[in-house]
């Protein structure tokens, strides 16, 4: 288990070190902030003396350096709008991200495989094509569409939620049901898929010989075996979530980590900006860890130690495999 | 396998050798297909008796599977029983709703699947699986339930049992994963165990021993058994009696020696001659010819007419009746054979 931890973190650290450089690299060619944070009419030797003040004037490897010398002593810069460090602004916008993302993940899930189980009981039954119309219109709608429109029905016009920002449960109702329609529309297809396959497996006629009523035979038998693809799914989705956050924060004026993402590119505030991307990056890898973690639980066979998860009362989870062998040549006492 | 198994298997006091457990009369079992309905088994009728193995024995396709399936109710989606009925120990299971047949599924039924490693669920231990039976019939607690299993796995020659409880299927061997199978369908103690080709996916030598533990559990419990198989020589070594079945037509039945020893219905004559014996070396193997038809080609009259060696008219026109053929005996068929032609030293 440790020694799984420690290659999974290792492995990331290049990965990670090339988005540094990356956001760095690109940060940079949104111009120089110079233009934007000194009045119009400034001169050049005020120009000269911003861009000298935060090192903006040196070689771009040279900016490298020291902000991967700040890094390692995990001083991440300060921002230049605010002259506040550039990690406690990112470390503030996060929560806010996570707790939309996260609300809208589970959201998601639970409603997903509820309806997802309830097509694959009887495919092509009027269940299943009544999901798969919903779920492909779901997951076919763009978000910032359905954003806007949503803004317009129920702020605008009706009236019962609020345009933007955060404050009462109402506000949370117009930015989970702009994130949550994709993910939940991806699914269900794939739930009903992987239930559609593993209702078919020989594994549910044996808990069905045994007298499981269907209620036991769909929740203990079919989904925890469908439940490793739709895993590997909604990792992904969730990815996309926090990714995709940019676009619905935006519009919802909601204070997480997307809209301090664009703000800071909009005002060339460079330092808040890598701090916003490595935060985002650093949770996506650990989501993978956690969904690496999460086949194990579900599958024995994909444990990286290979061991039974419960050991048992005598202390002899692990059987040799080599007893195996004179297992058939006694079995008469 | 009696000194320590009291507490899991003892004969049933309401059992007594020989009496008949289950009944099948006339069952039809029908499939939808994008061809149309097809009817997979045909006016199928046998009866397992306490203490004594039948064999359902044919071909693949004959139906002998959906047959057991049917029996079983785990029957596919697409496929229907749609005549005859199932009596086992006085109820008919056949008129049941799905939700009515789920308490007779254990206690007084069981079935051992083909294929252990694949009808074993991937994700649970084995001990969660065999607990399964008495969580759901005897409502037992989980710490009660795995007890119960440890017992089961003794029962049925697993060694070391408390610790290969926490493992999962993948950590069995083909052999052993078919003992846990076997263990699930008898935790119950059920009247009727329903055999689907239990060896056929293991080496010969564990299914001699697969065998032997299905003979004790019936033995000692007075198990009816229905051995689903294509195997001659496992029919001639187990079983009492014996149902031919071709083409979703049961064509033939009775004593195993009997009807080895003086097959009556073409069908299982050829069947006995495709048994390689004195054959020499190089010498062509004998067998039947032709195939059996599809189902949705399934003729009028005898469904064995395409094959048969002594097909005559009335055959294409009549299809025969099981009839009964001497004692114990029936056969489907109009010109049922009357000399002893094989003798049971060929099997």
């Amino acid at each position: 288990m440790l020694t799984f931890l420690r290659r999974r973190i290792l492995s990331s650290a290049l990965p990670l070190l090339v988005v540094i450089l990356g956001v760095f690299a690109l940060a940079r060619l949104t111009g120089n902030p110079a233009s934007l944070y000194l009045p119009l009419n400034a001169t050049e030797q005020m120009r000269a003396d911003f861009t000298e003040k935060n090192g903006l004037d040196n070689p771009i490897w040279v900016q490298m350096a020291e902000y991967f010398g700040g890094v390692l002593r995990l001083d991440f810069g300060e921002s230049l709008r605010t002259g506040e460090s550039a990690a406690a602004m990112a470390l503030r916008a996060f929560p806010a991200t996570l707790q939309l993302a996260g609300t809208t993940m589970l959201l998601a899930v639970v409603l997903a495989v509820i309806v997802g189980s309830w097509a694959a009981l009887k495919p092509n039954g009027i269940a299943d094509r009544i999901s798969s119309f919903i779920s492909m219109a779901a997951a076919s709608v763009p978000d910032f569409w359905l954003a806007i429109m949503g803004i317009w029905v129920f702020a605008i016009t009706l009236g019962w939620l609020p345009t933007s920002g955060v404050g009462g449960l109402d506000a949370w109702v117009l930015p989970i049901l702009t994130l949550l329609l994709r993910p939940f529309g991806v699914l269900v297809q794939i739930v009903r898929g992987a239930m559609v396959s593993s209702l078919s497996e020989p594994y549910i006629k044996l808990a069905r010989s045994k007298g499981a009523s269907e209620f036991r035979v769909v929740t203990r038998h079919a989904l925890r075996n469908a439940a490793a693809p739709a895993l590997t799914v909604a990792g992904d989705l969730a990815v996309g979530l926090v990714n995709g956050a940019v676009v619905v924060e935006s519009i919802f004026g909601w204070p997480g980590i997307g809209k301090l993402m664009i703000d800071s590119i909009l005002q060339r505030d460079f330092a808040v900006l890598q701090a916003a991307v490595l935060l985002t990056a650093i949770s996506i890898f650990i989501l993978n860890i956690l969904i690496d973690l999460g086949y194990a639980g579900l599958d024995a066979r994909v444990r990286p130690t290979g061991k039974p998860r419960k050991a048992s009362k005598t202390g002899k989870a692990t059987a040799a495999p080599a007893k195996e062998r004179k297992l058939h040549v006694q079995t008469t006492p | 396998m009696s000194t320590h198994t009291q507490s899991v298997s003892t004969a049933r006091e309401d059992l007594t050798e020989n009496e008949v457990v289950l009944r099948v009369t006339g069952l039809d079992v029908d499939i939808r297909t994008p061809k149309g309905v097809l009817r997979a088994v045909n006016n199928v009728s046998f009866e397992a008796r306490a203490g004594r193995t039948l064999a359902l024995l044919g071909e693949s396709g004959c139906g002998k599977s959906m047959t057991a399936k049917a029996v079983a109710g785990l029957l596919d989606p697409v496929a229907d029983v749609t005549g005859g009925t199932v009596v086992l120990n006085g109820t008919d299971l056949a008129a049941l709703s799905p939700k009515q047949r789920l308490k007779y599924a254990g206690p007084e039924l069981g079935i051992v699947f083909q294929d252990a490693l694949t009808a074993l669920n991937p994700v649970y231990t084995v001990g969660t699986q065999l607990s399964e039976a008495f969580r759901i019939h005897q409502k037992l607690s989980a710490k009660a339930a795995k007890v119960k299993a440890i017992e089961l796995m003794r029962h049925v020659g697993i060694p070391e049992p408390e610790s290969r409880v926490d493992s999962f299927p993948h950590q069995f061997s083909g052999g052993m994963r078919q003992r846990i199978l076997i263990a699930m369908a008898v935790a119950l103690n059920p009247r009727l165990l329903i055999a689907d080709e239990p060896t056929t996916a293991l080496d010969v030598t564990v299914q001699a021993q697969i065998m032997k533990l299905l003979r004790d559990l019936r033995t000692e419990s007075h198990l009816a058994v229905v051995l689903i198989t294509h195997d001659l020589a496992l029919v001639a070594e187990e079983a009492d009696t014996v149902a031919v079945m071709y083409a979703g037509n049961v064509v033939e039945t009775g004593p195993v020696r009997e009807v080895f020893g003086s097959p009556k219905h073409p069908y299982t004559r050829g069947l006995l001659d495709s048994v390689p014996a004195d054959v020499g070396r190089g010498a062509d193997l004998n067998s039947i010819a032709g195939s059996p038809p599809e189902l949705h080609r399934i003729p009028e009259g005898c469904v064995y007419q395409s094959r048969c060696p002594v097909v005559q008219d009335v055959c294409r026109a009549i299809r025969p009746a099981l009839e009964a053929e001497g004692a114990g005996r029936t056969v489907a068929c109009h010109f049922a054979l009357t000399t002893a032609s094989k003798e049971l030293d060929h099997v």
